[in-house]
């Protein structure tokens, strides 16, 4: 287990956090006009790399807010201090 | 000093088969081969072999970027069972089972196929209502399966706590009696020796670094022992595929995780059958030597690291000792990590890729050692044909934009 250090508590248990997958997956902006194609990557497909990543990760047992941070799949450490965001 | 009378009990796994003097050669690459499988697991051996037996195709290489089935052939919980939900599942699943059975014969060696059974445990009401649907779905598709109230499963397997007064009860379970267990281990070593003995090279410490392109083709792949030059690429990556697809522009949708087993030290014969528990989450076989081998669900977040968290296993163990009261002072003697990659609907993706003559075979996530010979012998029929085998169509990349998707989510008895 490792600390994760949440923008706002400080760092915290691993098991305090839920993983939320890649960050920066936006709603599409005109659903309406998706092919099916386009829909299949929005659902379905992330991305998976072998190093660093940008994550979305919420600190399910304490603030329970949102935040973003980069992690290193192949070590799974922590590269950034997650910022504050909104 | 043996006292007179008796006899020096033998040492664990002395009952076990000696390894042969030879079991295959490790090859150097040669410049051009008819096949290339990317990937020197069970899959890849499989395939190989079976390239060779079904279809007389034996200008193959398999490239393996370190040892011969080192990664998730030599992690796996050796798990062999066919009792999935969808027709589609049944179909390559319960062809692999009819394989495995006869599998020791086809390779020439022994790989300590046991078939034991395997109980799927039901805690709730709800469970109780998909095991027996799932029970009948097997039986629709000819794989045998039973469902069995708590004295049945406790005259089974007598260890497990069948009590009323645990946090979970049991219900029943779902048993399959066909299914077993194997020697990892032995399996890749069979597939590889067999493959090699057909001319097949098996070059290790092989690592792909890129693909030589034309167009809608691959004509070769760089490696860190040069370029060889391919007729058709045949992926069996397992956990690495993304890296591969990356280098080729294919997106498809796999996720790495990290997935942890672990092992007790050596035990007498406690445990006859293997159990799984969906809702108290593990799952537990004796191997032949001795040790209780236990997993359960992957670490939440993706990981190429092979190794994951400890509070994982903690709550393995904890659901262990709540089922089989008697492991509780059985010591654990090492725990170690895979990399599965899987998909949003649990089951594997297997077919054409955007390159005419690229397949692909991924996505096997936490399931795919039991699938080793029935996928080796439909993807080499895909391989040598250009086309899909009607046991793995219905597992194309397509059909997440169709919407055709094998949803085997809990479904297949176990979470993933």
């Amino acid at each position: 287990m490792q600390l994760i250090a949440c923008p706002w508590c400080g760092p915290r248990e691993e098991t305090e956090f839920s993983f939320g997958g890649q960050a920066g997956v936006a709603y599409p902006e005109h659903p309406a006009s998706l092919t099916d194609e386009q829909w299949a990557h929005f659902v379905f497909f992330r991305d998976n790399p072998k190093g660093p990543a940008a994550e979305r990760w919420v600190h399910a047992a304490g603030c329970r807010r949102w935040f973003t941070a980069v992690r290193d799949t192949r070590t799974h450490r922590f590269l950034t201090t997650p910022e504050l965001t909104s | 000093m043996t006292t007179p009378g008796t006899t020096a009990p033998n040492p664990p796994g002395a009952h076990l088969p000696e390894h042969p003097d030879h079991l295959w050669t490790d090859a150097e690459p040669k410049k051009v081969y008819d096949v290339v499988v990317v990937g020197g697991g069970g899959h890849g051996l499989a395939t190989a072999h079976y390239l060779a037996k079904n279809h007389g195709i034996t200008n193959v290489a398999v490239l393996e970027k370190g040892w011969l089935a080192g990664g998730n052939m030599a992690r796996n919980t050796t798990l062999i069972r066919s009792n999935y939900l969808w027709d589609e599942s049944a179909g390559i699943y319960e062809h692999a089972l009819k394989l495995w059975e006869g599998l020791e014969e086809d390779l020439g060696y022994p790989i300590l196929f046991s078939q034991r059974g395997v109980l799927n445990l039901a805690h709730t009401e709800q469970d109780v209502r998909d095991s027996v649907r799932r029970v009948e779905a097997n039986r629709l598709n000819g794989i045998d399966a039973e469902w069995l109230g708590p004295d049945e499963v406790a005259k089974i397997c007598p260890i497990v706590n069948v009590s009323a007064d645990i946090r979970y009860p049991v219900q029943g379970a779902t048993f399959q009696p066909r299914a077993g267990i194997a020697k990892h281990d032995y399996v890749a070593w069979g597939f590889a020796r067999r493959a090699s003995e057909a001319g097949i090279d098996i070059i290790q410490n092989c690592e792909v670094t890129g693909f030589v392109r034309d167009g809608d083709r691959v004509t070769g792949v760089h490696t860190t022992r040069g370029t060889i030059a391919a007729g058709t690429v045949a992926l069996c990556a397992a956990g690495h595929t993304s890296t591969l697809l990356d280098m080729l522009g294919v997106r498809a949708p796999l996720q790495s995780h990290p997935l942890q087993a672990l092992v007790s030290e050596l035990l007498e014969p406690v445990h006859p059958t293997i159990v799984m528990s969906n809702a108290v989450h593990v799952y537990v076989s004796q191997a032949h030597k001795g040790e209780l081998v236990m997993g359960a669900g992957v670490d939440s977040y993706n990981g190429y690291g092979q190794r994951g968290a400890f509070h994982i296993i903690e709550r393995q163990m904890a659901a262990a000792v709540e089922l089989f009261p008697v492991f509780a002072r059985a010591h654990l003697l090492r725990s170690w990590a895979g990399i599965v990659d899987v998909t949003p609907d649990a089951s594997p993706i297997v077919g054409a890729t955007p390159y005419e003559n690229v397949f692909l075979n991924c996505g096997w996530g936490t399931g795919g050692f039991k699938a080793t010979p029935g996928l080796g012998w439909a993807f080499a029929d895909t391989v040598a044909h250009g086309r899909p085998h009607p046991l793995v169509a219905p597992f194309g990349l397509d059909r997440f934009v169709t919407g055709a998707l094998v949803d085997e989510h809990g479904a297949a008895a176990v979470a993933h």
